[in-house]
Parts: structure tokens; C-alpha cells; sequence
């Protein structure tokens, strides 16, 4: 008999409408690590990153490190005491984000997630954030986007879970 | 905003008979937890060779007294130091730093007793190819740590100068032990037509 297998599809938003916030709730407990894919674009030119909140916390319980890489130069900056994390990159052209929540579930730590995305005009992106709320299992999760432009129509977020032995 | 309500999405693709479960490309194989009083390196033995490719997802802390460490990787109980080469591109939030680590397969970062209290950090290992005998290995990592005002984001590569197909997978911290409340889970990616 095959093991189960894992990375489980949870739900897909593909966008008929151009949206600021797409938002993954009643998300089960069962899996060990979450994944979201985000491909897609703004409505507009800006080049900046989307965001998530967790279970609606929108105090400065959040902060985030990155690596950026663009016109010839590698620099790195910090988000500290933010109310989002920080993931991937976009702007008006096509871009791909995907970001890892690790032990989403568990109810002891902090949660740590790591992330990359680019997009072909800008810029190569990995990030590193934490929440730092009490811990508690993420049930919930707000993709922003840097609200200046929305994600515009034909993007698509998926959330995966992915389960251990 | 949009707001999307849950469903459960089947993977189960085209079924050929009642029953029949698609098993899926990401299996998982085993995991470890650490419990109390924490332990010095945790092991993935006896991997079978039926997969194309392994991940190892690393959420974890050590006792070393750092803000931020590496993890050590070795296969098959090879600790010839010779053997191993990686390199890695590593931000701090506020410069980039990038090097070698010859003679080592060094990847980065895990927490330490420095970080804030539950604060951990995360690495998700991909070692390609790990039966293939007539390949060197290669493992791809993307690690970090935030720890509000501190903290460091990498990318690192490492290089096993061995054909011998992996069986097992030793991970350790660079410094101290891993603490009470790390995990690590070990997976097989099967190829088309597996």
C-alpha cells in the first residue's frame, strides 16, 4: 500500500477582480508546515512585497529580514515591530512568490516563515519573519498587497499543506 | 477584500477503480521531535532508495549561545571533513556577506539561547538525485531567523564528494545541541512514473 502522500491543495483563489486583500480562514489544524504559492501581479508598477497577518493580529507583532538582489548590487534590509511579514516580491509585471510556514499548528512557538519570489523587471527576493504573537495555531491568513495597487485579476494564491510522518 | 472559504481540494486525479488512491509525489518519511534535554544531532537512517529527490524541513533552536547558527549536514556517517564544500549568501538586515566553508557542509540558521525566548528558526533542505550513483551530491538550503532586530537570511549550496547512494542524513548544530521543541521531518520526491 502507497504511504499518504502530502502538500496537500487546502484552496486556490484565482481573482475575477482585482482585490487589496485575499484572506485563507478556517484553515485546519492537521497539517505540519503550510505553503503558499502567489503568482500573479499589481494593478499597477510599484515594486514591493506582498504581506501576511495571522489570525487577524494587526499589532507589531511582526518583523522580517531580507536579501534583495537588483540592478547589480545584493543589499539587505529589516521590518521590525511591523504589523505584517513580508514575502516574496511583485510589481505590474508577473511575478512568483512562495512562502513556508513552519509548524503552523503547534501551540508552543513563535512562528517562523521563509520565503522567495521575484519578478523579471526588478528583482530576486528571500525573506525570514517571525510572529511573535502568544503562540497559537494559525487558523487564518490576510495576503496584502503594498496598498498602493491591488493584485489584479488572473492572480492566483494557493495554500498547500504539508504534513509529516 | 477577498475572502475564500475553505474546501478540501482531492488529489485524487483519474481514479481507475474504487479505492484507487493517487499516493501523490511528496512523501513523508520520518520525523523527529526533540524533547526535554534537547539532543546533540538528530539522524535520518535506513532511507530507502525508492524516491528521486529528499527535502528535510527544519524548524528549530539550539543551546549555543548565539542569536543565529549553522547546522551541520553529513551523510552515510562520512565525517571526513574533506569530503563536504558549501557555500552560502547570508543578509543580516543590514549588509550581505557571502563565502565558502571548505572542508564542511555548513548551512544556515537555526536560533540560539541569544534569541528571544520561542523564537526559532527555519531551513528547508533539498538534496537532489540522492540515489543516483553516478552523481555527486548536492544539497540546496533556504534558512533563517528573525528575531525582531537581529537575525539573518541565507541561501547555501553544499556538495558531497560521494556517488554512494544516501541512506542516512545526520544534521547537527554547528554549536550545542538542538533544544526541547525542534522538529524535523524527513520527505521522498518521486519522479514521474514512479
Amino acid at each position: 500500500m502507497p504511504l499518504p502522500s502530502t502538500m496537500t491543495p487546502i484552496a486556490t483563489a484565482t481573482l475575477t477582480s482585482s482585490a487589496s486583500t485575499v484572506a485563507f480562514t478556517s484553515i485546519p489544524s492537521t497539517y505540519t508546515d503550510l505553503m503558499l504559492v502567489l503568482t500573479g501581479k499589481y494593478t499597477g508598477v510599484d515594486d514591493s512585497s506582498p504581506a501576511l497577518r495571522f489570525n487577524g493580529d494587526s499589532s507589531s507583532n511582526y518583523s522580517t529580514t531580507y536579501l534583495n538582489g537588483s540592478a547589480g548590487s545584493a543589499t539587505s534590509a529589516r521590518e521590525s515591530n511591523g504589523n505584517t511579514i513580508y514575502v516574496g516580491s511583485m510589481s505590474g509585471d508577473q511575478s512568483t512568490s512562495i512562502a513556508h510556514i513552519l509548524n503552523y499548528s503547534n501551540a508552543t512557538t513563535y512562528k517562523t516563515v521563509l520565503s522567495r519570489g521575484g519578478h523579471t523587471t526588478y528583482r530576486v527576493r528571500a525573506y525570514v519573519g517571525v510572529w511573535r504573537a502568544t503562540p497559537q495555531t494559525i487558523t487564518r491568513i490576510d495576503v496584502y498587497g503594498n496598498g498602493v495597487y491591488n493584485f489584479d485579476v488572473g492572480t492566483t494564491l494557493t495554500l498547500y499543506g504539508i504534513k509529516a510522518a | 477584500m477577498g475572502a475564500i472559504s475553505l474546501k478540501y481540494k482531492s488529489k485524487s486525479g483519474n481514479l481507475t477503480a474504487p479505492g484507487d488512491v493517487d499516493p501523490g509525489a511528496m512523501i513523508p518519511i520520518a520525523t523527529v521531535l526533540v524533547g526535554v534535554g534537547g539532543q546533540s544531532s538528530i539522524t535520518f537512517s535506513s532511507i530507502p532508495s525508492t524516491y528521486t529527490h529528499l527535502q528535510i524541513r527544519l524548524f528549530a533552536r539550539s543551546t549555543a549561545a548565539n542569536v543565529a547558527g549553522g547546522v551541520t549536514l553529513q551523510f552515510n556517517g562520512d565525517t571526513t571533513g574533506s569530503n563536504y564544500y558549501s557555500h552560502y549568501i547570508q543578509a543580516d538586515g543590514s549588509s550581505v556577506a557571502s563565502g565558502p566553508n571548505a572542508n564542511a557542509s555548513i548551512h544556515y540558521d537555526i536560533s540560539g539561547v541569544n534569541a528571544n525566548a520561542s523564537v526559532f528558526g527555519a531551513m528547508i533542505f533539498d538534496v537532489l538525485d540522492y540515489s543516483n550513483t553516478n552523481k555527486n551530491k548536492t544539497s540546496r538550503v533556504l534558512g533563517g531567523i528573525d528575531n525582531n532586530g537581529g537575525g539573518r537570511i541565507n541561501l547555501t549550496s553544499g556538495l558531497w564528494s560521494s556517488t554512494s547512494a544516501i541512506t542516512s542524513i545526520a544534521l547537527a548544530p554547528f554549536s550545542g545541541n538542538f533544544a526541547q521543541h525542534t522538529h524535523a521531518a524527513l520527505y521522498g520526491i518521486k519522479r514521474a512514473g514512479a
